[in-house]
């Protein structure tokens, strides 16, 4: 019985239609298994299971080297969060959809949660806890400018929002407003302070050109 | 002279952590031991659990326990229960197991084998109510005086509907004021259509997780929600404790919009899981599955006729709603009802409901409920009324908007204040509506022009909650904030009129929030856009208490009276002679010497039995001021927001795009400007989103929902909203509140929307569509005068 015959059938029938569904259901569970965490806290230790072992990776975060047990196909996001204890970059949807999770590779916006943390030896990750000078406490142009104009709400989106400003403003320092919205049209803040944040990132352009 | 506070920009003092990395979310915090569960959903819309086989995952190593139905608290069949084994909805948890890792978690719930049984279930509330259409629960398909039953109509209040006007059988609420059949007779215009409102899920960035863990017989719990001291009593009631056994934190939330008032029902499982297996767990809730469990605004199908005079005046409005209640019921209609009669004041109205259940996930409320819905829904209906009388339609809304004298609802209710017709009159004033009205309709290429208006009342505060601060001996004010952290500001811009009751600048406020261990005093719940309203109450009432105190202890110790005194810039100082004073460091030490009331060894009469522990735990830390809001007041409290968009709808394509937005409220004293206009525009935006482009969409075959993550029903972004974005507010403070400050979340969502459905219906040469959300198919089969949907359908894109 083909696809369409099945779903005629399950027109015409209650009790065929129980039946064939009772057998898709077995093991079909709705789940979520995909983009997720494998690794305890130091505390716990387990060995890998299923066949998959971590590698010792030397990282570069936030200017400095980090060594850090990864997982094959363990994301960035998840390593950040979970193994250097930097939980400043949010997992809004774990799959790009959001923007949540922006860090910047080499100055260059990515999503976090779409980049595999082996792909990635070598290059200069910089995440939101890197952005203010760790001698003089100084805060970046694009933090001040947040301050300056009382950006955000709940501020789920704000590490993965700035981040993407600082790439912004690398590589246009004059952005225009639209030039700017389209910048940061890649991070979603569900409270829709666009409005804010569009000032926050004219406010930012400002500061960085002073600089 | 101690700084004005009120009305001026000051960002939040929890701003700099939320962009450092700092803030800790729920999801942020770690412990010793914690271990990760994953949860087993339900694949089918109804369904019961014959027999679980988890032999297989619980063998695998790292997996260190599984907790199902029989390990929850058991509640009614029209409560959610954490766990259940009759899901009713796709998505449902069944189970959850726990692991050294949330991979293991998942590969464990991968090897489970659930036996599930299907049973009848159903999507579209009018199919239960069909003749031997499908009931939702095993129990029934409404609710009734709390009783379950199984509502059906018959074939005949189908057939004489057709297929384009909503059947309208027995409802299950119902109220009329005035006759609305005479109305309809003293009518010379008369229109009337059938409408759909979608459901659509409230998605706020961060996932509803919890973490818990629990130490020498207390309960530390981590979780996500709008609210704090009531979240903690909704939580101490499911697991039936002792909230003072509860440490219960939540300094940040991720947004909410209405689906975490009171937390949520999963925040019990890692607390009750944690119980069972001696380790704290972290329940990590994945966008996926906040698909699921994070709530939906219930879609409604209705019917409204209105009648109107001549001279533009509403003289009947009849209005029907089928609410689709998801599966454990929605109660968004009795709003919708009162809100239609607040807008358009009708001579005579009737108002029927029903709202049964169905196999969607659970509805709750979302950001403006009930009234957002109907706003959307009626404004471009009452344009075509306007229409048709040749009427401006700023100028119609202005005639039939309420006044100070007006009422609303079954029960004639006044208001405390209400200014929703200079909102309008500002708002065209700053849209350039007398200009911009000109643009209707006309046609640039394939683009056509509309202009349209929402205007949006909702609930905007409460009254009768409780104040706690502290001043401690460095000299400072520590606020106790009850309320939540969700991103209004809520916690800081509350505290600015205890501060200015005090002659405090800024500088010498701290907020503690978000740790019940810290002492919090019974507030709102962070909902109904009551908490500026109802905490600047509670909090001027406390720092009154306080004031007085200090002034008792000056005089004690400097002589004279207390009234002789008076305070600023952290100082206590006699009238007229400054010198004579001390420092609020010398105060607090001075209370804590004297004790009793003065440091919170003694309560006073009057408050809430939850505050009275968290007294205790500030006492002796300093004066404390603590009272109950007992300012009083009558009338419901209401804002408004008057919404106004240009919009242009592609006639090859049906893409809307939104060039002009501009929103002006009536929410009384302007507290804190700029977190004002964020909350009037991302309101109108997430009204935006729910005109345009949110919604579910279901397989009508197996039940089973496509539109899963955001991309699929994506809320607006950078690039969906105009550059060109405007606000304004009134600032006329309402009378019967102290700080005169009304609340703003919810009123804008409406006015987003409305401006929308309005000015879509103003570019098709007023034909309203009458169903959200307008995407391009909807828009382009109705240009093109062809139906690829059922009119009545609910669920569809």
């Amino acid at each position: 019985m083909d696809e369409v015959d099945i779903t005629r059938a399950l027109e015409r029938s209650v009790s065929r239609r129980t039946f064939i569904k009772g057998v898709i259901a077995v093991g079909a569970t709705a789940s979520s298994v995909g983009y997720l965490f494998r690794g305890g806290t130091p505390l716990l230790a387990m060995p890998a299971a299923q066949g998959t072992a971590e590698r010792l990776l030397t990282l570069t975060v936030n200017g400095q080297l980090r060594r850090v047990d990864v997982l094959p196909h363990e994301t960035l996001a998840m390593t950040l969060r979970y193994k250097l204890g930097l939980t400043g970059t949010k997992l809004g949807c774990d799959r790009a959809e959001c923007g949540a999770c922006t860090v910047l590779l080499d100055g260059v916006p990515h999503y976090g949660c779409s980049i595999l943390t082996h792909q990635i030896r070598g290059r200069a990750i910089t995440t939101i806890e890197g952005l203010q000078n760790p001698d003089t406490g100084a805060l970046h142009p694009v933090q001040q400018a947040v301050l300056d104009e009382g950006g955000f709400q709940c501020a789920f989106c704000a590490p993965g929002f700035c981040m993407t400003m600082v790439g912004m403003l690398e590589e246009n320092p004059d952005p225009t407003r639209e030039e700017a919205a389209h910048a940061l049209s890649g991070n979603l803040c569900r409270c829709g302070d666009y409005h804010k944040i569009l000032n926050t990132a004219m406010r930012a352009a400002q500061l960085v050109r002073r600089v | 002279m101690a700084e004005k506070l009120i009305g001026k920009d000051i960002a939040a003092p929890d701003l700099l952590a939320k962009i450092t990395g700092r803030a800790r979310y729920a999801e942020d915090f770690r412990v010793d031991g914690m271990v990760f569960c994953k949860m087993l959903l339900s694949p089918m819309p109804h369904a019961r659990v014959r027999r679980i086989d988890a032999s297989r995952a619980l063998a695998m190593e790292g997996v260190i326990g599984i907790l199902t139905a029989d390990d929850v608290p058991q509640v009614e069949p029209h409560r959610e229960p954490v766990l259940t084994n009759e899901p009713v909805f796709e998505g449902q948890p069944v189970l959850a197991v726990a692991a050294v890792d949330e991979t293991t978690a998942a590969d464990a719930i991968e090897k489970i084998r659930v036996d599930f049984e299907p049973l009848p279930f159903v999507l579209d509330p009018l199919d239960s109510l069909r003749p031997g259409g499908p009931d939702a629960h095993t129990h029934g398909n409404v609710r009734v005086d709390g009783e379950w039953r199984r509502l059906k109509w018959s074939a005949a209040d189908f057939a004489e509907a057709g297929d384009e006007r909503l059947p309208m059988g027995e409802a299950t609420a119902e109220w009329s004021l005035g006759d609305v059949d005479r109305g309809f007779a003293e009518a010379d215009v008369i229109v009337e259509e059938t409408i759909v409102h979608q459901s659509l899920t409230h998605h706020p960035l961060e996932p509803r997780t919890s973490m818990a863990y629990w130490q020498n017989g207390k309960l530390y719990a981590f979780t996500s929600t709008q609210s704090t001291q009531r979240t903690r009593g909704a939580l101490a009631s499911a697991l039936d404790m002792d909230p003072e056994d509860i440490v219960f934190v939540a300094e940040y939330c991720g947004g909410g919009f209405g689906s975490k008032i009171s937390g949520s029902t999963l925040m019990q499982l890692p607390a009750i899981f944690s119980r069972k297996i001696g380790r704290p767990v972290m329940l990590r809730i994945t966008r996926y599955d906040e698909n699921y469990i994070g709530r939906a605004r219930p879609g409604f199908q209705g019917w409204v006729r209105m009648g109107l005079r001549k001279d533009g005046r509403v003289t009947a409005l009849d209005l029907y709603l089928v609410e689709e209640g998801g599966a454990y019921g929605s109660g968004d209609y009795g709003t919708a009802g009162n809100t239609a009669h607040l807008m358009y004041q009708p001579e005579n109205m009737r108002f029927r409901a029903v709202s049964p259940y169905t196999n969607t996930p659970p509805k709750a409320a979302q950001r403006g409920p009930g009234g957002a819905q109907i706003v959307t829904m009626l404004e471009p209906i009452f344009d075509k009324a306007a229409r048709e009388l040749g009427m401006d339609r700023v100028e119609i809304r202005r005639l039939n908007a309420p006044g100070p004298e007006s009422t609303f609802g079954p029960r004639e209710t006044p208001l405390t204040s209400v200014f929703a017709r200079e909102a309008l009159e500002r708002g065209a004033e700053l849209f350039g509506w007398e200009e911009k009205k000109r643009l209707s309709g006309t046609r640039s290429g394939s683009k056509l022009t509309g202009v349209g208006i929402g205007l949006s009342p909702y609930t905007a505060g409460s009254r009768g909650y409780d104040g706690l601060m502290v001043i401690r001996p460095d000299g400072k004010l520590y606020v106790h904030q009850g309320i939540g952290n969700l991103g209004t500001h809520s916690i800081a811009d509350t505290a600015r009129p205890a501060a200015e009751v005090l002659g405090l600048n800024w500088d010498q406020v701290e907020i503690v929030w978000g740790d019940s261990s810290q002492g919090l005093p019974r507030s709102s719940v962070q909902a109904g856009s009551q908490t500026i309203h109802a905490h600047t109450r509670a909090n001027h009432a406390a720092a009154t208490d306080a004031r007085r105190k200090i002034q008792e202890i000056a005089a004690r110790t400097l002589g004279g009276t207390p009234e002789s005194y008076t305070m600023d810039g952290g100082r206590v100082f006699r009238r007229g002679n400054p010198g004579q004073g001390m420092s609020f460091a010398q105060v607090a030490r001075r209370a804590i010497a004297l004790g009793g009331r003065y440091d919170g060894h003694e309560v006073p009469e009057g408050i809430h039995a939850e505050t009275v522990p968290s007294v205790g735990r500030v006492a002796g830390q300093g004066l404390v001021g603590v009272a109950r809001d007992d300012y009083g007041g009558e009338g419901a409290i209401y804002s408004w927001v008057a919404g106004f968009a240009l919009v242009e709808v592609d006639a090859e394509t049906g893409v809307v795009e939104v060039k002009e937005y501009t929103g002006v409220a009536d929410c009384g004293t302007v507290v804190h400007p700029r977190s004002l206009g964020a909350q009037i525009l991302g309101g109108s935006i997430q009204g935006m989103g729910m005109a345009m482009t949110q919604r579910w969409v279901f397989d009508p075959e197996w039940g089973v929902p496509f539109a899963k993550r955001l991309y699929t029903a994506r809320p607006p972004g950078m690039l969906d909203v105009p550059l060109d974005l405007r606000w304004d507010a009134l600032g006329i403070p309402d009378p019967q509140t102290p700080v005169g400050a009304k609340g703003i979340g919810e009123p804008p969502v409406g006015a987003g929307a409305a401006a929308i459905t309005s000015a879509v219906a103003d570019a098709l040469g007023g034909r309203c569509l009458c169903r959200t959300p307008l995407t391009p198919d909807i828009i382009l089969a109705e240009l093109e005068g062809r139906r690829t949907f059922g009119r009545l359908e609910t669920h569809v894109g």
